[in-house]
C-alpha cells in the first residue's frame, strides 16, 4: 500500500504540476479504496481542500467539522454536492484532519452551516465551472452549451457527455476561475430536501467508530486521579497497592493528577481506584455552592455596567403605573454527553498523533504542541466521531492529559474518563442571577424594563480578566431585545469563580431568556394582558420574531380552553441568527408537572435539510428540559458534588413531550440551528406551569412545593 | 487469570481476564466488540444493554464469570440481519443523532418486541436508556410504528 500510494502521489503531482497553479497540493490525501488497480492509478483533481474528484471517477467531499450528532456530516457536504452536481449516493464523504488550511474548524456558536455556507458552495460551483469548462474544449464547443449533472458534463448539442472522472486530467490544467457564479435558491435539488444522514446506518449497526472505540496497534490504557477540589495538586502519592493490581504497567505524574497505565480500560480504573494520593486541596477547599450564591446576591445589589439603555428607568412612577420586580436564578450545569472523554494519543520521536473527539481540534492540535513542547507541525490530529459534546469538546483537557501520559510513558495511549470524572471534572455553564424591574400603564402597555444580569464570565475566566464591561459575554441574549418599551436599562455585572465555566449549548441562552421570557410574561399578567399578545404588540410588523410568535400561537391553538391542571406558554428568542418561538403546554397535579407538548416554531432562513432542523429542534426541548426540570451541579469543598446519572438526572423516555416542529421557508440568509431550540424552552415551560398553577418559577431547577 | 468461553452471536469466544471484570469491558477491550458501548459503569443509562438469553442486560453490571453458558447477542449479532425491522424503522425515521446510546436503545426495544412484553412493559423499559441529544421522540415514534406492525 505504502509504495502504491508513492506512485500515486507521483502521477498526482505530475498531474498537478501541469495546471502550473500548484494549488493542488495541499489537500492531496491518498484515497484507501481506490488502488484495486495499481496499473490504474487514479489522477485526482483537487481545485479546492474541501474536495476531490478522481480519474475513476471517485467523488470525494471532505468533511472538515466535527459530527457529534447535529448531522453537519450529512449538511456540509450537501453544500459542496448541491454545486459541484454530483449523484449525491455515489460521493464518498471524508473526515478531515485539524489542519489550518481548512479555515476554522471549531464546531460550536452554530457556525457549521452559518459559516460555510458560502466557501463550500463555491468550492463545489468552481470545480464545477472548470469540468465544464474542460468539457467544452474537448468538443471544442462554448462552455454555455454544456451543462453538468450527476456526475457527468453534457454537450446540449448533441447530448454527449463526459463523466466527471474523464475530465479530470484536462480540468487540473486549467487556472481557477474567480467569482464563480452559484445557483438561485430556486434552483436547489439537494439543499431544502430531506436527506438521510449519512452515518446512520453504521451507527445503528454498532459498526460506527467513535473516539473511545478506536485502538491502534500496541496501545496502552489510561485513567487520571485528580483532585476533587478544583485548583488542588498532588502533594504525594503512592503507588504500590496499585501497581500489585492485574494488569497494571505503570503510574506516571502528569500535570492534571497522577495517571495509571494498564493493559485494559477495565485495569486502568481499577489501578487509579487504588492510588494513594495525598492532595493539597489549595485555595478552594472551603468553598460551597452558598458562597458563590451569596456572591451573586452581593453583586445584584449593585448597579452593575449598563450594555444597553433607553429613555429613563428610573422616572417617577406615575398615575396608575404599575411596577413589578422579580429576581431570577439558575445553576450550575452540565453537558454530560453519554460518550465520556476520550483520547488516543502517540507521541513518539518529537511527533505526537492523537485521535480525539474534539469540538475544538485546531484548538487540541496547538495545545498539545505547546503542553509538549512541540512544534504544531509535529502534531497530527485526527477528529473522530462524537457521542454528544453540546460544548463540552470545545475544552481539550482531555487530549492534553493523553498527550502527557504518553510523553512521560513513551508509550501509545487510551485515555477513557468515567462517567463520575465527567460530572467532576467538567466545565459548567456558570450560573447567573437577575434582577428583573419592569411596569406597565394604567392601559396596560409596557413602560419600563430593566435588567441586571450577574454570572461569571466565561471569556473573563478562561482568558482575559481584562475583558471590558462593554465585551461581557454575559449580555448574551439579555440586549438587542426588539420589543417597543419606551424606557430600558439592561446591565450587568460579572463575578469570579473557581469553579472552570466554558460554553454549554446556547452558551447565555440557556439563562437569559429564562429570565427575560419569564419576566415579560409577568409584565403581560400585570398588565392584564394576554402573553402572547403583549408580547405581539411590543414587536415591529416586519419582525421575524414576530411572525414566528404569530405561527406558534396559530399551530398551538393558543387560547383554547384547557382543564383545569393544564396551562400553556410561549417564549420567543433570537439566537445565532436564528429566531424560534415555542410554546408549552403541561399538566400540573400535586406539584408533579408532566409536558405534554411542545410546539416549536423556527425561522432559520433557508432550511439546508428539514429533517436535520427538526431533530435538533426536537433534541433542543428535550436537554432543555433536562436543564430546567432537573440540571443542577452543586458545590461542595471546592469540588462537584454529582457523579453520575442517578444524581444528575436527564430527561427519559416517557419525560419525552410531543414536539411539533414547524419552520419557516424563506430565501433569508442561514441561521444557526444546533442552539436555538434552547433558548425559549425553559421560559415556555415556566410560563406555562403558571398558567397551570398561578406559581411563578423563578430558580431553576423548578422545583414545585405545596405553599 | 482464569479463562472464560463466551458464546456471542452464536459463536464461542475464549478470554482470559480476571474475574469481577464487567462483561462490557471483555467485549470491548478484549473481543473489539465496540457496538456495546460505555456511559455510565453503574446499570443507569443503558447504553451497553446486550441480550443474556434473550433478555435485555446491562453488560456494565455483569460480570464476566456469571455469565456460564448463557448465550450473548451484541449490537453486532443483531445487525447480522441489517434488514430486522427496528433498523429498517430506525433508518427510515432518522432516529439517530450522536447515535452513541442508539445500540443501547435498539437492544433493548428489541428484546421487549421478542417476548412479547405490552406496551407498557415496552416503554418502561425504554425509559432506562437514557439520550442526550433527546432522540426520545423519534425512538417513541418508531415503537408506536414498530407496536402497531406487531398486532
Amino acid at each position: 500500500m505504502e509504495n502504491l500510494n508513492k506512485t500515486t502521489r507521483r502521477q498526482f503531482i505530475k498531474v498537478a504540476g501541469l495546471s502550473g497553479s500548484g494549488l493542488f497540493l495541499a489537500s492531496f490525501v491518498p484515497l484507501q479504496n481506490i488502488f484495486a488497480n495499481p496499473g490504474e492509478d487514479p489522477k485526482i483533481f483537487a481545485p479546492s481542500v474541501y474536495l476531490k474528484i478522481d480519474s475513476n471517477g471517485i467523488v470525494t467531499i471532505i468533511f472538515h467539522r466535527s459530527e457529534l450528532g447535529q448531522g453537519v456530516k450529512t449538511a456540509l457536504p450537501m453544500l459542496v454536492a448541491e454545486e459541484l452536481e454530483v449523484d449525491w449516493d455515489k460521493i464518498v464523504i471524508e473526515q478531515s484532519d485539524a489542519d489550518a488550511k481548512y479555515g476554522n474548524q471549531t464546531t460550536g456558536g452554530s457556525t457549521s452551516i452559518r459559516v460555510n455556507w458560502e466557501p463550500l458552495r463555491v468550492a463545489g460551483a468552481t470545480a464545477r465551472v472548470m469540468l465544464i469548462t474542460a468539457a467544452a474544449s474537448k468538443w471544442n464547443i462554448s462552455p454555455e452549451n454544456c451543462y453538468a449533472e450527476n456526475g457527468f458534463v453534457i454537450n446540449k448539442l448533441n447530448n454527449q457527455k463526459f463523466s466527471y472522472g474523464a475530465l479530470v486530467e484536462d480540468a487540473s490544467k486549467l487556472p481557477v476561475p474567480k467569482n464563480v457564479k452559484l445557483k438561485d435558491p430556486k434552483d436547489f435539488k439537494l439543499i431544502g430536501k430531506r436527506i438521510h444522514r449519512v452515518d446512520t446506518p453504521d451507527k445503528i449497526y454498532g459498526k460506527a467508530k467513535f473516539g473511545i472505540d478506536i485502538v491502534i496497534p500496541g496501545v496502552y490504557y489510561a485513567a487520571v486521579s485528580r483532585c476533587s477540589t478544583f485548583g488542588g495538586s498532588v502533594k504525594s502519592f503512592d503507588a504500590t497497592k496499585a501497581k500489585s493490581l492485574p494488569g497494571v504497567i505503570d503510574v506516571v505524574r502528569i500535570s492534571n493528577g497522577v495517571a495509571v497505565i494498564a493493559d485494559s480500560t477495565w485495569h486502568a480504573f481499577n489501578g487509579r481506584d487504588a492510588l494513594e494520593v495525598i492532595w493539597d486541596l489549595g485555595p478552594n477547599a472551603n468553598v460551597n455552592t452558598e458562597d458563590i450564591r451569596n456572591e451573586l446576591i452581593r453583586q445584584s445589589k449593585t448597579e452593575g455596567f449598563e450594555f444597553e439603555g433607553r429613555g429613563n428607568v428610573n422616572k417617577d412612577i406615575e398615575k396608575g403605573e404599575k411596577a413589578i420586580e422579580a429576581t431570577y436564578e439558575v445553576p450550575f450545569i452540565t453537558h454530560a454527553p453519554l460518550e465520556p472523554m476520550n483520547c488516543i494519543a502517540k507521541v513518539e520521536n518529537g511527533n505526537a498523533e492523537l485521535w480525539v473527539g474534539s469540538q475544538t481540534p485546531q484548538d487540541a492540535r496547538s495545545s498539545v504542541a505547546r503542553v509538549l513542547g512541540m512544534n504544531e507541525a509535529n502534531v497530527t490530529v485526527h477528529i473522530t466521531l462524537m457521542g454528544g459534546g453540546f460544548g463540552r469538546r470545545l475544552v481539550n483537557d482531555f487530549a492534553v492529559e493523553a498527550a502527557e501520559i504518553s510523553k512521560v510513558s513513551g508509550k501509545p495511549i487510551k485515555l477513557t474518563w468515567t462517567r463520575e470524572e465527567d460530572m467532576k471534572f467538567s466545565f459548567y455553564r456558570p450560573p447567573s442571577m437577575h434582577v428583573l424591574k419592569g411596569s406597565v400603564t394604567e392601559n396596560g402597555t409596557p413602560l419600563k424594563f430593566s435588567h441586571h444580569v450577574i454570572a461569571p464570565s466565561i471569556i473573563q475566566m478562561r482568558f482575559y480578566r481584562e475583558l471590558p464591561p462593554k465585551d461581557y459575554d454575559i449580555k448574551e441574549g439579555t440586549v438587542d431585545l426588539q420589543y417597543n418599551i419606551p424606557n430600558m436599562s439592561i446591565r450587568g455585572t460579572t463575578i469570579e469563580t473557581h469553579v472552570p465555566i466554558s460554553w454549554l449549548r446556547s452558551v447565555y441562552h440557556t439563562q437569559n431568556p429564562f429570565a427575560v421570557e419569564s419576566f415579560i410574561d409577568e409584565m403581560a399578567y400585570a398588565a392584564n394582558k394576554d402573553p402572547y399578545e403583549f408580547r405581539r404588540d411590543m414587536l415591529p410588523d416586519d419582525s421575524r420574531l414576530k411572525n414566528v410568535l404569530n405561527v406558534a400561537a396559530e399551530k398551538s391553538g393558543w387560547g383554547k380552553a384547557l382543564p383545569k391542571s393544564k396551562g400553556m406558554g410561549i417564549a420567543i428568542s433570537e439566537c445565532y441568527e436564528s429566531y424560534s418561538a415555542q410554546v408549552a403546554e403541561v399538566t400540573v397535579e400535586n406539584n408533579k408537572i408532566k409536558v405534554d407538548r411542545f410546539v416549536v416554531v423556527i425561522d432559520c432562513g433557508i432550511v439546508v435539510n428539514p429533517d436535520l432542523v427538526e431533530s435538533q429542534m426536537q433534541g433542543a426541548i428535550a436537554f432543555g428540559l433536562s436543564a430546567a426540570l432537573k440540571g443542577e451541579i452543586t458545590i461542595k469543598n471546592g469540588g462537584v458534588e454529582q457523579s453520575n446519572f442517578d444524581d444528575y438526572q436527564i430527561l427519559t423516555y416517557n419525560e419525552m413531550p410531543v414536539v411539533d416542529v414547524h419552520y419557516i421557508q424563506n430565501n433569508y440568509k442561514v441561521g444557526g440551528v444546533g442552539e436555538v431550540g434552547i433558548a425559549a424552552c425553559a421560559p415556555a415551560l415556566c410560563n406555562a406551569i403558571f398558567a397551570a398553577t398561578g406559581k411563578r418559577v423563578r430558580r431553576l431547577p423548578v422545583r414545585l412545593s405545596a405553599t | 487469570m482464569p479463562k472464560y468461553t463466551l458464546t456471542i452471536n452464536q459463536k464461542k469466544f475464549n478470554v482470559q481476564t480476571d474475574a469481577g471484570t464487567p462483561l462490557l469491558w471483555v467485549l470491548r477491550d478484549n473481543l473489539g466488540l465496540t457496538g456495546t458501548k460505555y456511559g455510565c459503569g453503574e446499570g443507569i443509562c443503558g447504553c451497553c444493554t446486550i441480550h443474556v438469553d434473550g433478555k435485555a442486560e446491562r453488560s456494565c453490571t455483569l460480570n464476566v464469570e456469571d455469565i456460564g453458558e448463557s448465550p450473548i447477542t451484541t449490537i453486532e449479532g443483531l445487525a447480522e440481519n441489517p434488514d430486522h425491522p427496528i433498523f429498517k424503522k430506525w433508518i427510515d425515521l432518522e432516529v439517530s443523532q450522536c447515535g452513541y446510546c442508539q445500540p443501547g436503545q435498539i437492544m433493548t426495544l428489541a428484546a421487549m418486541l421478542e417476548q412479547n412484553a405490552s406496551r407498557k412493559e415496552i416503554d418502561d423499559a425504554m425509559d432506562s436508556v437514557l439520550c442526550r441529544c433527546g432522540t426520545y421522540h423519534r425512538i417513541k415514534k418508531a415503537v408506536d410504528e414498530l407496536a402497531e406492525e406487531k398486532l
